[in-house]
């Protein structure tokens, strides 16, 4: 944050020599990566148009790289953060309705990828009712894809990168791939051209743009103008030849723009998307994050109790195990955890979504219940044990008759707290693919172009779940405060 | 008479200091023995020795022919025959927080003895009414005074039928009159056949109802 406040700061203090643009290098090749020479520079065809641009602008101006998450940009440059947003962004009616948006310079096909053995049998989405399509969420692919969930049947799964799709392709877990043919082009090298192949014809055509805030208008033009240059001498073919993403298709793309002076090329995707149409995803995504945080908890309880079990009453061995355990848990990232779980053990066993993230959240928050029991155990008074076995109860018995129920009164209200914690924390399982409410919302964002409905009718979503645990939770306090 | 509860020479450590030394003491069945001694003597440690929460590193001691010898004290499933001999009345109470009065009582006869729960609870009401709190059978611990806690303590030591009864500090909470109600109380649980120790440095409760008073 810092890093940008001072690039924002030196793009201020030198509005002429600077031109900050902001991409997502975790992207990667050919659109922007870090460059493998030099990490902290970063190089790719959005780079060197971006230069091409700088450049084209006069006043000697330079390029300078802000990363930014990708679905992030639109919001960024509207916030000021960078001037210009360029990293495979996408041209949608939605994005110029609320963006000064530049000429198209790339066009894309939208292409399915499949398992060679399925090769023969699909042709095309309407092929693949009931199975499983990844993309990148956020994209003209994922409206592509709710399009034809609902006339064909197939079922959308939404990544946040565009990577792992096609790893769980090949493993099996999707069924079929749909994204820009660039990405699954450089996809398929990474795996020597096995595992999967590309279908033909593409399931759409789209355009790369660059996007501006909506005020910047002016700098727009000049850009337009600087890009037709690009595209008349040659030297944006020479980029995109240079990253070998030149084909037969730009040519006339090219000359198409320059002829029609047209700015409007998009895809006809989500154009008239009405807020009302999000509402049934986002009660299905509350329903998910429902699901996903009691299940959670249920386990997390069981394992809990378990662990404190064994911390308060187990061998030296049984102890200092789920010490580790706990410690282990409690000391690295929940959202690594995830990923260990959905792709770290996917050599192993292949978990379902779902399935990965209920055992990655309610083995996290085990850890974090354990130490409550154990406290709780713990904090039950001594003599309390002792005069349960002057009375001759066995140790099970008095865990289960005296230690237990009394452990439960100090337990229940941090218990409640963890669990509306763990609840807001389900939003993590979106990064392996579980549309819960936080994605569905931001999927909900990035289409309509703002976080201000789809934020609060989220943020209400939340508390109407989550205040009535609270509450539950200072009942249970007020009536079970020990003396 | 035979002893019911014997103590030889039953002696204390805490790290080198002897916090009891060379206790020697007998309670017959029926009788009352009053253990007297000012705070800090060693009155609480013995009483705790005998109801095995404690070890204990020399001597002997030896509950209705169920002897504990010196060393860490024994694991639950070797105590059960003393455990069903000994009942202590802890000075706090110690009633079970998240229970009842009634429930406090039958815990240990529903799942000790295993009787029924009927069965449990009749035994449970007798024995709440003799000790005249009958009427407070459904409070919670925190809604007793502390001599209604007392006898409810008294009433759950009693419950599982033990022929030796420990008490601590018994008085320690009770008004002049409680304090006679109480030896009363005591008296008659020694007329029913039962050995008696109490530790208490109440001498004027100890001259009224005691048969016999050993100083520490």
């Amino acid at each position: 944050m810092i890093a940008a406040l001072a690039l924002c700061l030196a793009a201020a203090q030198h509005p002429t020599q600077i031109l900050v643009w902001g991409g997502d290098a975790e992207g990667g090749a050919p659109f922007v990566e870090a460059d493998p020479r030099d990490p902290s520079r970063v190089r790719g065809f959005d780079v060197e148009v971006a230069e091409r641009i700088a450049r084209g602008l006069g006043g000697a101006r330079s390029a300078q790289f802000l990363q930014v998450q990708w679905s992030n940009i639109d919001q960024s440059v509207e916030r000021g953060d960078f001037t210009l947003g360029l990293s495979g962004v996408e041209d949608t009616p939605a994005r110029r309705a609320r963006h000064a948006v530049t000429l198209p310079y790339f066009e894309f096909r939208e292409v399915l990828a499949v398992r060679p053995a399925d090769a023969g049998k699909i042709h095309g989405l309407a092929d693949l009712r009931g199975r499983r399509v990844a993309t990148l969420g956020s994209t003209i692919a994922y409206d592509l894809l709710m399009q034809a969930r609902d006339s064909t049947g197939v079922l959308p799964i939404s990544y946040d990168d565009d990577v792992h799709p096609y790893g769980d392709l090949v493993t099996g877990r999707i069924d079929a791939v749909l994204l820009d043919h660039i990405i699954a082009q450089r996809a398929l090298r990474r795996r020597g051209g096995a595992g999967f192949v590309i279908l033909d014809p593409p399931v759409a055509i789209g355009h790369y743009v660059g996007v501006l805030a909506q005020a910047n208008a002016m700098l727009r033009d000049s850009i337009d103008a600087v890009l037709r240059e690009a595209m008349r001498d040659g030297s944006l073919e020479q980029i995109f030849r240079r990253w070998n993403v030149w084909d037969e298709t730009q040519r006339p793309f090219f000359e198409r723009v320059l002829r029609t002076n047209e700015r409007a090329s998009g895809v006809p995707t989500t154009t008239s998307v009405q807020a009302l149409a999000y509402l049934p995803s986002l009660a299905r995504a509350a329903v998910v994050t429902l699901l996903v945080s009691v299940l959670s908890m249920a386990l997390a309880v069981v394992v809990g109790l378990a662990l404190a079990s064994g911390r308060v009453y187990g061998s030296t061995v049984v102890r200092v195990g789920t010490t580790i355990y706990i410690e282990i848990v409690r000391g690295t990232p929940l959202l690594l955890q995830l990923f260990v779980i959905y792709y770290g053990l996917a050599g192993v066993v292949r978990l379902p979504a779902f399935l990965a993230a209920v055992l990655a959240l309610g083995l996290n928050y085990a850890a974090y219940e354990a130490e409550i029991y154990r406290g709780a155990l713990e904090a039950v008074p001594r003599i309390q044990l002792e005069a349960a076995r002057t009375l001759g109860l066995s140790e099970g018995q008095i865990l289960r008759l005296v230690r237990g129920p009394q452990a439960l009164r100090y337990a229940l209200a941090p218990m409640t707290n963890d669990f509306v914690a763990l609840f807001k924390d389900s939003a993590l399982v979106s990064v392996i693919t579980v549309v819960e409410l936080t994605k569905q919302t931001a999927i909900y964002a990035t289409n309509v172009g703002s976080w201000i409905v789809p934020g609060a009718l989220c943020a209400a979503v939340y508390l109407a779940m989550s205040l009535p645990l609270s509450r539950l939770a200072r009942r249970l306090e007020r009536r079970w405060r020990v003396p | 008479m035979t002893a019911l509860l014997v103590l030889d020479r039953l002696t204390v450590r805490y790290d080198t200091r002897d916090v009891l030394r060379a206790l020697t003491l007998q309670v017959a069945r029926g009788e009352l023995v009053a253990l007297m001694g000012p705070s800090g003597v060693g009155k609480t440690t013995a009483l705790r020795a005998v109801a095995a929460l404690q070890p204990f590193d020399d001597g002997q001691i030896v509950v209705d022919g169920f002897a504990l010898r010196p060393g860490p004290v024994p694991p639950e499933s070797r105590l059960v025959p003393l455990r069903r001999r000994v009942g202590l009345v802890f000075q706090a109470h110690a009633l079970f927080e998240h229970l009842s009065a009634l429930d406090n009582v039958t815990l240990a006869l529903r799942h000790v003895l295993r009787k029924a729960r009927v069965d449990a609870e009749t035994i449970a009401t007798q024995l709440l009414s003799e000790l005249d709190v009958g009427t407070r059978a459904a409070a919670s611990p925190r809604q007793l005074s502390g001599g209604e806690a007392q006898r409810v303590a008294i009433a759950r030591a009693l419950a599982p039928d033990p022929a030796l009864l420990l008490m601590d500090e018994p008085t320690a909470a009770l008004d002049p009159a409680r304090r006679s109600a109480l030896g009363t109380t005591l008296r008659r649980l020694c007329e029913q056949g039962r050995g008696l120790l109490v530790a208490t440095h109440d001498a004027e409760f100890a001259r009224a109802h005691a048969d016999r008073v050993v100083t520490l």
